[in-house]
Parts: C-alpha cells; sequence; structure tokens
C-alpha cells in the first residue's frame, strides 16, 4: 500500500478540492448523460419513429442521414468543450490546490 | 515452480474456455438463416462459408453481375512484407528499450498523448470495422451507418469517465485499479480471469477472421495464415512489450486512415465531388433499387422504382429487432470503456492530460473513419452494386476491397491491382495491431495481477516480472494460434459481442464504483464482476447466437422444397447449379438432426435477444452495489479519501510511474 505520505482525508476537505470536486462531478455525469441519451434517440427514433426519419432535408438527405451524421459532430463538440473545460478550470484548480499544499 | 503451475492452469483455463464456445456449431453458417447472409456482428469480418452464397435464395444475383476479387499475389505478400520489415524493425528497437516492468507493460510511461491517440484508433478499429461496416452499408444502406454511430460515442465514457481517472490511480492493469482499497489477492484473481475471458474471446474472433481474410485475399492456406500471423504477433509483444504494440497500433491507423481517405477521395471524384448528386446517385441507381424492392418484399412489402432507392436511406433494412440495437448500444458505450485492452492504453502516457489529449484524437480518428466509411459503402453500392458485392461475398465484406481495385483500375488496371494490394495489406496490418493488443493484456493479468501480486506476493525483482511476462505472453499467444486453428468451422460471429458484453456488465460497474463510491468494497468488486461476467456469457448461450439444431433442420426443410421447385421449374433433362446442388446436399443433412438440442439442452433459444447487455449491464451493476452493502468495509470506506484524491490530483501518482 502506498505510504502515508500526504494526509489524503485533510486533501479530501480542503475547499479547493471540494470546489474541484463539485464542479468535476457535475460536469462529467451530467454531460455523459446527456451524451448517451442524444445517443439512445438515434436507435430509439430509428425504430419508432421511422416517420420523422423520411423526411427530406437536403434533397433526397433525410432526417435520419442528418441526424446519424449529428452524433459524430456532436460527440467531437463534447469533446472538444471538456478539454477546454478541463484544460481551464480542473487543471488550475488542480494545480492551485497541489501549491497550497506545498507538495 | 508456481510459474509453471500458473502457467498451465492459465493456458488450461484459456483453451476450455475458448473451446466452449469454439466447439459449438460445428455447421455454423445454417442453411436457411437469413443471418448466414448478414455482416459480422461487431468483429472479425466473418466470411460466411462457401455454401452459403447459394442458401440464401434471394441472392440469386442475374449471373450478369457476377464479380470476381482476386488479389494480386505476387505485388499484395510484397507490401505484406514490407510492413513485416517495418515492424520487425519497431520491434528490434522497441527490445533494447524494454528493460523494466513499466517498460514491458506501459512503455515506460513515455508515449505522448498524440502517439496514444493514434495508438488507440489502432488498437479499437478491427478488421470488421474496416471491411465489415462498409460492407453493411453497401448492402443495407442506412442501417449500417447507424451502427457505426456507437462505436464512437463509446469513447465519450472513455473520456469522461475513465480515462484521466484510471491514469492517476492505475498502474498495469485492471487488477491495480479495482484492488487499490480492496483484498487485493481476491479482487485481482477475479479481474486477472474476467480479463483474460475478455480478451480470449475477442482474440478468438479475430484470429478467426484474420485466417479466413487472408486464405480469400491471397489465397495462403487457413492453418498457414493463422500460424503467421500468430508468430508475428506473439513476437512483436514478446521482444518489444508495449513500445512495439504501440508502435505498430500507430502504424496500422495510419495505414488505415490513408488508405480510406484516398478511396473516399476517389469516391467523391466519380460524383464530382458533389455531395448532393452523390446522394442521388444511390436513389437513382436501378440496381440498388432492384437490391432493395427483394429485400423489403422479404417482409411482404412492395416498393419500386426511386421510392426504393429512398427506402436505401431510411432505416430498418437490416435492423428489425430495435430492443436488440438498444441492447448492443448499452453494451458499446459501457464495454469499450470496460476493455482490458482499451484501459491498458492509458498507463502509457505519462499524465491524466496525456490521457484526456489522447482519447479526443482518438475519437476524432475514430469517427473520421466511420464517417468516410459512409462514402465507402455507398459508394460501393453505387459503383459495384449490391448484386455484384453479394456475388462476391453475400455478407458484404469484400465491398471495400472491390471498390479500390475498381476505382483504381478505372485509372489504369495496374493501379487496381496495386491499391487492392494496399488496402489488402492494410487489413493484415489491422489484424496484427489488434490482437498484439489483446494479447499484451491477457498476458499483464496473468503475469502481473496472478503471478506476480496474489502468487509472489508483490515480491519479485525486475528481472524475475520482465521475464514473467514475456514468457505469459508467449504462452497466450500460442494458446490464441491453437484456439485460431481449432476454431476453423465455427461461429465466432457473437464471441466480439460477448466480449464487449462482458466488460460492459463485469468491468465497467466495478471500475466506476471503485473509483467513485465511498461504500465500495472487495465484496462488491468480487460479486459485480462475477455476476456481470456470468450473467452475459450465460444469457448468450441461452440466445439466439447459439446453433439450434432443431430450427437448422426446420430452415433446410424449405431449401429442400425450394430447390425442388426450382428443379421441377427446369427445361427437362437440366440440372440445378453447382451451389444449388451444394446446398441440397447440406440441407439433406441439416434436416436429419430434427430432435437436436443446442449445447444448453435447448431445442430454441430461451432470450430473444442476441445482445444480452439491456439484461446483464444492470444486472452487474445490482450485484457490484449489493454486495457492497450487504458486507461493508470500513477500511475500504477510509481509504476512499485517498482513491479519491488521487485520481482527481495526480498526487501520488510518480510511485506509480514507477521510474
Amino acid at each position: 500500500m502506498a505510504e502515508k505520505k500526504y494526509d489524503w482525508a485533510a486533501i479530501a476537505k480542503n475547499p479547493k478540492f471540494v470546489e474541484l470536486h463539485h464542479k468535476k462531478q457535475a460536469f462529467l455525469f451530467g454531460w455523459w448523460i446527456f451524451s448517451s441519451l442524444y445517443y439512445f434517440l438515434l436507435p430509439i427514433g430509428a425504430a419508432y419513429a421511422p416517420g420523422l426519419f423520411k423526411i427530406k432535408m437536403i434533397g433526397v438527405i433525410n432526417f435520419g442521414y442528418v441526424f446519424a451524421l449529428s452524433q459524430f459532430f456532436v460527440s467531437w463538440a463534447l469533446a472538444l468543450y471538456y478539454a477546454h473545460v478541463a484544460n481551464k478550470d480542473f487543471d488550475r484548480l488542480t494545480k492551485e490546490l497541489i501549491n497550497e499544499l506545498h507538495l | 515452480m508456481t510459474l509453471k503451475n500458473i502457467i498451465i492452469a492459465a493456458s488450461l483455463a484459456l483453451t476450455v474456455a475458448a473451446a466452449a464456445f469454439a466447439e459449438e456449431p460445428k455447421n455454423a453458417p445454417a442453411a436457411a438463416a437469413p443471418a448466414a447472409s448478414a455482416p459480422a456482428v461487431p468483429g472479425a469480418p466473418v466470411v460466411a462459408a462457401p455454401g452459403a452464397t447459394a442458401a440464401v435464395p434471394a441472392a440469386a444475383a442475374p449471373l450478369t453481375k457476377k464479380r470476381e476479387l482476386k488479389a494480386n499475389k505476387a505485388i499484395t505478400l510484397s507490401m505484406f512484407a514490407v510492413i513485416i520489415g517495418i515492424t520487425l524493425g519497431v520491434v528490434v528497437w522497441a527490445a533494447r528499450q524494454t528493460k523494466t516492468t513499466a517498460d514491458f507493460y506501459a512503455a515506460g510511461g513515455g508515449i505522448t498523448g498524440t502517439q496514444n491517440g493514434w495508438a488507440i484508433a489502432g488498437d479499437y478499429m478491427s478488421a470488421a470495422s474496416f471491411l465489415g461496416i462498409s460492407g453493411m452499408i453497401s448492402l443495407y444502406g442506412y442501417d449500417g451507418f447507424m451502427y457505426s454511430v456507437g462505436w464512437l460515442v463509446a469513447y465519450i465514457t472513455v473520456l469522461l469517465i475513465v480515462a484521466e481517472p484510471c491514469r492517476n490511480a492505475g498502474k498495469y492493469t485492471l487488477g491495480d485499479i479495482l484492488s487499490f482499497r480492496t483484498d487485493p489477492k481476491p479482487v485481482r484473481a477475479v479481474a486477472a480471469i474476467s480479463t483474460v475471458a475478455v480478451s480470449t474471446f475477442y482474440l478468438t474472433a479475430q484470429m478467426v477472421g484474420a485466417g479466413k481474410l487472408m486464405a480469400l485475399l491471397v489465397g495462403v492456406p487457413y492453418k498457414t495464415a493463422i500460424i503467421g500471423v500468430g508468430i508475428l504477433m506473439v513476437g512483436y509483444v514478446v521482444f518489444g512489450g508495449m513500445t512495439a504494440t504501440t508502435w505498430v497500433q500507430i502504424i496500422k491507423a495510419g495505414l488505415l486512415m490513408s488508405g480510406a481517405f484516398l478511396l473516399s477521395v476517389l469516391v467523391l471524384a466519380k460524383a464530382g465531388f458533389n455531395p448532393i448528386f452523390f446522394f442521388d446517385q444511390i436513389v437513382n441507381s436501378p440496381d440498388i433499387q432492384d437490391h432493395v424492392s427483394k429485400l423489403v418484399l422479404k417482409d411482404g412489402i412492395v416498393l419500386n422504382g426511386i421510392d426504393a432507392g429512398q427506402r436505401f436511406l431510411e432505416p430498418g433494412l437490416f435492423m428489425k429487432a430495435p430492443l436488440d440495437q438498444i441492447s448492443l448500444g448499452m453494451a458499446l458505450v459501457l464495454g469499450t470503456a470496460g476493455m482490458p485492452h482499451i484501459l491498458m492504453r492509458f498507463f502509457t502516457v505519462p499524465t491524466a492530460q496525456a490521457a484526456r489529449k489522447s482519447v479526443i484524437i482518438a475519437m476524432f480518428i475514430i469517427g473520421g473513419f466511420y464517417v468516410l466509411t459512409t462514402l465507402l459503402g455507398f459508394g460501393a453500392a453505387i459503383n459495384l452494386t449490391p448484386q455484384g458485392i453479394i456475388s462476391v461475398d453475400p455478407g458484404g465484406n469484400m465491398a471495400t476491397l472491390m471498390l479500390a481495385q475498381q476505382l483504381g483500375a478505372d485509372i489504369s488496371p495496374i493501379l487496381g491491382d496495386l491499391f487492392l494490394a494496399f488496402l489488402c495489406s492494410v487489413a493484415f496490418a489491422t489484424i496484427l495491431a489488434v490482437v498484439s493488443g489483446l494479447v499484451l493484456a491477457a498476458s499483464a493479468a496473468i503475469a502481473h495481477d496472478i503471478y506476480v501480486n496474489v502468487i509472489k506476493d508483490g515480491h519479485a525483482d525486475q528481472h524475475e516480472q520482465v521475464m514473467a511476462a514475456r514468457i505469459t505472453s508467449l504462452v497466450v499467444g500460442a494458446v490464441g494460434i491453437l484456439i485460431g486453428l481449432m476454431a476453423e468451422k465455427a461461429n465466432v460471429a457473437h464471441l466480439v459481442a460477448l466480449a464487449f458484453a462482458v466488460a460492459s456488465s463485469g468491468n465497467l460497474p466495478v471500475v466506476v464504483l471503485s473509483l467513485f463510491w465511498r461504500k465500495f468494497n472487495t465484496a462488491g468488486v468480487i460479486s459485480g464482476l462475477v455476476v456481470g461476467t456470468v450473467a452475459s456469457i450465460g444469457l448468450v448461450m441461452v440466445s439466439p447466437n447459439m446453433t439450434y439444431p432443431k430450427l437448422v433442420a426446420k430452415g433446410a426443410e424449405k431449401v429442400i422444397a425450394a430447390m425442388e421447385k426450382k428443379q421441377a421449374a427446369l427445361a427437362p433433362g437440366a440440372v440445378l447449379g453447382e451451389k444449388d446442388v451444394k446446398a441440397l446436399e447440406k440441407a439433406k443433412k441439416d434436416v436429419l438432426d430434427k430432435d437436436g438440442t443446442s449445447i444448453m439442452g435447448l431445442s430454441e433459444p430461451i432470450l430473444k435477444l442476441k445482445n444480452p447487455g439491456i439484461i446483464s449491464i444492470p444486472l452487474g451493476f445490482m450485484a457490484a452495489i449489493l454486495g457492497a452493502l450487504l458486507f461493508p468495509n470500513k477500511r475500504a470506506e477510509e481509504m476512499f479519501d485517498e482513491v479519491y484524491v488521487r485520481q482527481n490530483t495526480g498526487l501520488g501518482m510518480a510511485k506509480a510511474i514507477d521510474h
């Protein structure tokens, strides 16, 4: 097991860590649920709302195709957004926390 | 002595596990089962056995549409030789750098985020993604495209939930993450068994696919292909460890992307780089219209002309069981993040930031590839016609390769051969990269978790650990070759789905709960892993994935009746075609086993779903939570602060890198 170099319980109670933990938890699980819901709309919609998927949007290209394609862009956008927030907020908070602990 | 015992035990366990699945359906491509003509479910390009073509009555393509696919052996084999040469060079270089355990399992933590991103993509995209999905699109249109989406969305779970915490809290294996605040010995043992199970299922599917693909493409006999691929994979892993495996995966991902990109440009050029025109071509192609008409006629729907063409862009031609699709989607979205060979990739980068970057890069590569796959699939349908694709392989697995040959040959005949040979070698590199990753993950579980930490209590010096890792890789690789040889005739399509089911129902719940739930403990890990794994395997054993001789016999009766009708319709004195005769012979044999049962003693499946995820994932989570609540453990709760701070901040990680 790990050598007791850090007082983990104390760090866990540090306000900086609590802030990091809350922000991160809300972001990660919130967006994870969003992306899962968005994804499952695809097979569910294809099965139970075929009429919607057939609606033509651009020429012969229908809503179903655009929606499936949008899954890719939504995933990429979410990945980039996460990278942005993590690089800006989460990493900064972590760094501040570590500095504060003089580690 | 102990090392010897463990190796014997491990290889036995592996063989038994695989044999249970591999041995079963000897007459797999069931004559009348329409599934035989379906593209492989995720995983190896399951090239339907000869005979299956004739077995699907609807596939009786007009003779004029008959096409052939034959790679130029000399060009293809020399391209293979180039790839083997380059990768062996990498292995020699990597072997010199592989001295410590951290080098062997995690490339010394010295892989950059970008490199790891390419390696994840290379590790993940199997020949089935490359050949199977585009084939599915070329035959069933929209459904193939919809199917590919889940494979990318899965990475959101990896990115948000597991990548960074695993980098911060883990070392080399799944067992490392799970054993942090639990009783390490039983937890590691169970985690190792689950890892070996997932890897073996996946590896078996890959090996069989590899053998069949090589046999079909370059005419190398199945057994030779398996042994060749097997020796290379063992060589990469044993000598080069993670460093060599990583670079083989990077090279493969690069080749795959350039092949797909080049081919997409040719496809788009055919449509004058006008996407609207491209889609108009699909809808207006008389061959596609005819193909779709026949497809929907089976469901009793009459659709002709442009309406049939438009139908190709709408869902429901292939995926007719929505619950099964949702179930598969769940297994993908949660299972990818529980795949041991994917998890292992995060230990190769130095920091959580690099892990984050690597997932994002992998997402762009993988997603980009699937978007290109759509172009290839639809492009194949336009330029080769679905009938032409079916005539070469009823599952459509050859569509991409045929397209390369055709579009290359349209420019100049030699270019067709060259392009086809290039894509064949991409498929070859793809197989090598995926199997190497799997062998490494399985041997890390056996050598690091079971041998070093369970048997040796963690008291093994660097030299001994690396030695154990190398010997285990050799054994795992040898067992992989053996299974590949044994499973030639087996139906392996469901094994990849099974691997994802186990990863999503067994591994993922316990990883997530270990990282995020204070009350989680040893009992929770063990009950979650055991129930999740057993439930997935058990449900697949009673699902339609297995062969049910009684149902096969019923189908065979229909084939015989159809053939007799066909015979009667022929001019007097004329005989049935060679394929029809073969199908008839097979049907006559199948029909005899009227009262046969599946290996579980069932005459028909209990569960209607092919993918057990929708049942087994909640079961896995519930078992993990119940186990933890029933047997609370104070120490595990107290240590949660440490796990949680570590996984969020990376504090204490220097130790984990082992420098």
